[in-house]
């Protein structure tokens, strides 16, 4: 470890931190419909959105509306995406004369594009024509990102209001995150990306003959416009198979910090934004205080661990950190930065090789998704998932002193729990069940990348990853129908069988009336609150998690202590 | 009677609606103008950051080359296509750090390098012996260039401190003094040597 690896996450964290208060009031005043800075260039296009729909913005949606809303959008985005994939030779844009997807990959494509995974089994640069890299995925990058920013929306409305019990309006909250929010910041980002290196055109690939005597072709595409908005919405789908790590979309190490930063943007704005609903930013600060320690704790994890290395390669006479499956310019400390906000988030981006980390500095990545991807977590469904660890927390509050809870002056009841409780169970079920079925199948173990404990990893990382939408990979396991198929179902499950009990929850809680608070009242300020919070959350992911994860990582650190191979 | 109804228009057509909207203008019109804007803001990055020699290209800044002859430093170890560093076929080994594959490679891929710097004092570095993420890694470590060093000044008839010095000529620190790695680009590194020797 060095200092230096240190100051990278410093400054990179007091960049969010800064950025936190600005941006989260900016949100707040979009999604309340209030003038902002952007509404003489926007609110006309706006206007025209909702007259083309024949919307009208002032006319709200209880839960159930909304979530018809999110669905019927999604079913259409599904089908769109689907299509374009088996019929992208027959389209424009297609210079290099990419065939048409299968049906198994296709459909593990759209669905991975629209609920935010970005699970890749293809390499971008030898499948996908530029249409469908921009018109579908960069597309669904866009809409996926602002569906779940809609959502998180109205979930703070549904837990902060007393006066009505709808949720908002679900074409107004899209709309707004798109023209407010995601397309200037993509233009800025996007920008500044070609500036530091990232293509931005229409060629076909170009020839090239090195010095050498060799021939290469070299990649070219739409890259920069893609890698904004892959980072800013949390997506993480690579223009190109090695994503981040490519020198095409990743270039400097400046433009590594930029993507850190547009990855952790958003949803640490949304932390104050939901201070701001609650009318007591102390609320806003404790989410993001129990996320900060968090995000340390698992960036000191995979930075010691990379730091030191692997033991069975130093023995052969080479010392240094593990630099296998890492870029040069980047190092380290960059590398495992990004992998393990990638992982905080639901990004999913990687500017390493997380299947070559070692047992225990690949544990952080796997071990975020696991705790469900709260520290700050994906834009928008990082927040809706940590507010049900904050029911949660409040509930066993609760039990503790034997009061019925309540959160936010708001009586939390059976329903609430139960609600709360059915979206923690969507990670334990797909990801545990379908790991134990898939190594006893012979489909599931046809295509591991590693043998051993590793390979048992492997797959645990791909139903962890599938089913909290992350995206990342232990990269060896390679793809086959099976898993085209099942962790396409991992990742329906994992995107909207969460989302329906936490818009659910928050249609519940609107419109309950507030109790006054009293001494005996549990505040969800303190930094008690905090403490308690953090526990639930490590607990919780902890029970259900260590024996998995057990046979996997811990059990491979053993063996590369003793020098085994496999 | 007030029958329930959806508080807006049938959420399908909607949604078909909203679909067609959006992909025009963030699918199509988005990429589109970015590509109109970078291409005159930033040709240079926007096309690829191409390198030429005369008119002829010779590679792009950002994607690392496979280099066969002795007398070039050569990259890293790279997994992306059958003979490495094919930008079509992109990624890195994936092997896990218990593997057998991968250690037995690594040891091959020292041997090789080892017996082709025979004269070389300098330690090993570690990025040398292991494979990139990318398998497109444009740069080594500044070590890494050092380790062969002793090797080109020898094939080229230099010395060894013209090499060194041409090697400290095109590090690149770390960004802002902290942001990443010192580093050093193969090909830069390569075409300053025939720019130093042309003829060996």
């Amino acid at each position: 470890m060095t200092i230096v690896g240190w100051l990278q996450a410093a400054v990179l964290f007091a960049l969010v931190a800064l950025c936190t208060r600005p941006l989260g009031i900016y949100l707040a005043r979009v999604f309340c419909g209030e003038r902002t800075i952007l509404s003489p260039v926007f609110a006309r296009i706006e206007n025209g959105f909702y007259r083309l729909l024949r919307v009208d913005p002032e006319r709200e949606m209880t839960a159930t509306s909304y979530l018809l809303a999110l669905f019927a959008f999604s079913a259409v985005g599904l089908a769109y995406l689907y299509v374009l994939l088996r019929t992208q030779k027959y389209l424009p844009l297609n210079p290099q004369g990419f065939d048409n997807l299968a049906p198994d990959s296709a459909w593990n494509v759209a669905v991975s594009f629209l609920t935010n995974t970005n699970w890749q089994f293809y390499s971008g640069e030898s499948t996908m024509s530029y249409l469908t890299q921009m018109a579908g995925i960069g597309w669904h990058n866009f809409v996926s990102a602002a569906a779940g920013l809609a959502v998180a929306i109205a979930v703070i409305r549904g837990v902060t209001r007393t006066d009505r019990t709808t949720l908002g309006n679900f074409w107004v909250d899209m709309t707004r995150s798109l023209l407010y929010v995601l397309v200037p910041c993509s233009v800025v980002f996007g920008l500044v990306l070609v500036f530091t290196g990232v293509p931005q055109n229409f060629h076909a690939y170009t020839d090239a003959h090195t010095i050498d005597g060799m021939k290469q072709s070299i990649t070219q595409g739409p890259m920069a416009s893609q890698e904004a908005i892959k980072e800013l919405g949390t997506n993480g789908g690579g223009f190109v198979n090695a994503n981040s790590s490519s020198p095409n979309e990743n270039p400097t190490g400046l433009s590594n910090l930029l993507e850190m930063l547009a990855m952790f943007l958003i949803s640490a704005a949304l932390t104050y934004t939901y201070g701001r609903f609650t009318r007591d930013q102390r609320q806003g600060w404790a989410l993001f205080a129990a996320m900060s320690v968090l995000f340390i704790v698992g960036f000191a994890g995979a930075f010691t661990a990379e730091s030191a290395g692997n033991p069975i390669v130093h023995q052969l006479g080479v010392a240094g950190p593990n630099m296998e499956g890492k870029e040069a310019r980047f190092g380290v400390a960059a590398s495992t930065l990004f992998g393990t906000i990638s992982t905080d988030t639901s990004t999913g981006a990687v500017n390493s090789m997380h299947d070559s980390w070692t047992p225990l500095g690949g544990l952080v990545p796997l071990l975020n998704m696991q705790l469900g991807e709260i520290v700050f977590g994906g834009i928008g469904t990082g927040l809706y998932g940590m507010l049900i660890f904050v029911v949660l927390t409040v509930f066993i509050a609760g039990l503790m002193v034997g009061r019925t809870p309540e959160f936010l002056g708001k009586k939390i009841e059976r329903r609430e729990v139960q609600l709360a409780i059915l979206g923690v169970l969507v990670l334990p079920i797909f990801g545990l069940i379908g790991t134990a079925t898939s190594i006893v199948l012979p489909a599931g173990v046809a295509t591991l990348g590693n043998a051993g404990a590793h390979g048992f990893s492997e797959v645990l990382y791909a139903f962890s990853s599938a089913t909290e939408n992350n995206g990342s990979a232990f990269a060896g396991l390679g793809g086959n129908q099976y898993y085209n198929i099942v962790l396409g179902i991992a990742m329906l499950a994992g995107r909207f069988l969460f989302i329906i009990p936490a818009v659910a929850l928050a249609g519940s809680l609107a419109g309950k009336t507030s109790v006054p608070e009293t001494v005996g009242t549990f505040t969800t300020t303190s930094p008690i609150f905090v403490v308690l919070l953090l526990g639930v959350i490590v607990i919780v992911g902890l029970l259900t998690f260590v024996p998995a994860d057990a046979l996997g990582p811990i059990v491979e650190h053993l063996q590369m202590l003793q020098g085994k191979t496999l | 009677m007030k029958t329930a109804s959806l508080p807006n228009a049938w959420p399908l057509t909607t949604s078909a609606i909203y679909t067609v909207v959006t992909v025009v203008l963030l699918g199509i019109a988005y990429p589109l103008a970015m590509t109109g804007i970078a291409s005159l803001v930033f040709p240079h990055q926007a096309n690829g950051s191409l390198v030429t020699v005369g008119r002829k290209i010779v590679g792009s800044e950002h994607i690392g080359q496979l280099w066969t002859k002795p007398q070039y430093f050569t990259g890293r170890p790279s997994a992306a296509g059958k003979n490495g560093y094919d930008p079509t076929s992109t990624g890195g080994t994936n092997l896990a750090p218990t593997s057998k594959k991968l250690i037995e490679a690594t040891k091959a891929t020292i041997a090789a390098l080892r017996k082709a710097n025979p004269n070389t004092t300098r330690p090993l570095p570690m990025d040398l012996v292991t494979s990139s993420a990318s398998g497109i890694d444009p740069d080594i470590s500044p070590e890494a260039a050092a380790y062969q060093a002793q090797r080109i000044a020898d094939l080229r008839h230099v010395t060894l401190a013209k090499i060194d010095a041409t090697i400290a000529a095109h590090v690149r620190g770390r960004e802002f003094g902290f942001l990443g790695e010192p580093h050093v680009n193969v090909l830069e590194l390569n075409l300053a040597l025939d720019g130093i020797s042309p003829k060996y």
